[in-house]
């Protein structure tokens, strides 16, 4: 069944903010690998 | 067995889960992806904060020092881990907690995410939590970890929770693992005071969570789970809600007699827990009416987490002071 504009609406915007939170996930565990590997050295 | 509990317990004897006929959402697959707020309320954020307290005071009382890079990591994984478990839990529990009335707007039985998004979402926090403890802490401190994961997912959630009363004292040892974690990453070997750390969570869990078990019985007798008020009756319950609170006070003060710590925090640990004792015991010796407010058992249940947090902090405090 097609979504309505509304339900689409908000299918983005919540794909929008998964795909936020999870670039700042990856950002962030790139960030501490960086830093583990320069406290281990 | 109290005559008010028997019937739902025959219908959801122990060890067989119940049905989704027991009111809330129907448990269904969603059009709309779950939002992130979702994945982060399988976690349990509140539980995480005292595991990450438990942990880092666990990690700050032990001899020797760690690289701020790598206790940050190690705390780290202690949660994500605590958070992985606690999503494996959700996902495990989803019906049961659908019949809760404190548990039924939890993500699944809110009909707001997948059964199966939360439990790929656990096992991936699981294993990248042991997986980077390893590489970057120690393999050591890796293995308690993933023992504590499969202590809380697999022996307490899926075995032991729906078949006996004694569940949240077995259950109390994966709440008790952080602390030692923590110490481990410092000293990279087992050694008599974080077990001891252990021990003081596992010996503290029943009374505090019997407390709660006391006042929200309603809704565990409603979902058949075997809790001791509900399977032994509420007299029962107090009386080893006692004998725990007791054996507690020379156990938290025991780091202290065998010269782990100094005596801040062993005269601490003894005003904290014969408080703990003397708020335990007007709950031991009551009975409950109708209506009752259940205040003596709200108010131990509310010392119970600051006595554990007073407790842990003093640890860290008498350390820190006394280097």
């Amino acid at each position: 069944m097609a979504m309505t504009p509304e339900e689409e609406t908000e299918y983005r915007a919540r794909q929008k903010s998964r795909n936020l939170v999870l670039g700042l996930v990856l950002l962030g565990m790139a960030v501490l690998f960086y830093a583990i590997t320069i406290a281990r050295t | 067995m109290p005559e008010t509990v028997r019937p739902c317990l025959q219908r959801n004897p122990a060890g067989i889960r119940p049905s989704n006929d027991m009111t809330a959402a129907p448990i269904t697959a969603q059009q709309l992806p779950a939002e992130w707020r979702d994945f982060f309320a399988l976690t349990k954020p509140r539980v995480m904060s005292l595991v990450i307290f438990t942990g880092l005071c666990g990690m700050l009382a032990a001899p020797g020092t760690i690289h701020p890079v790598i206790g940050f990591t190690a705390i780290l994984c202690i949660a994500i881990g605590a958070g992985g478990a606690a999503a494996l839990n959700m996902w495990w529990e989803a019906d049961l907690d659908a019949g809760m009335k404190r548990t039924q707007s939890r993500p699944i039985p809110g009909g707001r995410m997948n059964r199966t998004d939360a439990r790929d979402f656990g096992i991936l926090l699981c294993c990248t939590s042991v997986g980077i403890m390893g590489v970057a802490v120690g393999w050591l401190a890796a293995i308690i970890l993933a023992i504590s994961i499969v202590y809380y997912a697999v022996l307490y959630t899926m075995w032991l929770k729906p078949r006996t009363p004694q569940n949240i004292v077995i259950g109390g040892g994966a709440g008790a693992f952080p602390p030692m974690i923590g110490w481990i990453a410092v000293t990279g070997d087992i050694t008599l005071m974080p077990v001891l750390l252990f021990a003081i969570i596992f010996m503290w869990t029943p009374p505090h969570f019997w407390a709660l078990a006391l006042f929200v019985k309603t809704d565990y007798a409603k979902v058949g789970i075997p809790m001791l008020p509900v399977v032994a009756g509420e007299a029962a319950t107090r009386k080893q809600m006692l004998v725990y609170s007791f054996l507690l006070l020379p156990l938290a003060a025991a780091p202290w007699f065998i010269g782990g710590t100094g005596a801040i925090y062993g005269i601490s640990a003894i005003v904290l827990s014969s408080l703990f004792l003397g708020l335990t015991l007007p709950v031991t010796f009551r009975t409950s009416a109708e209506g009752d407010g259940m205040k003596p058992e709200k108010r131990l249940f509310a010392f119970s987490i600051i006595y554990l947090f007073a407790l842990f902090g003093m640890l860290v405090a008498d350390r820190l002071i006394l280097a």
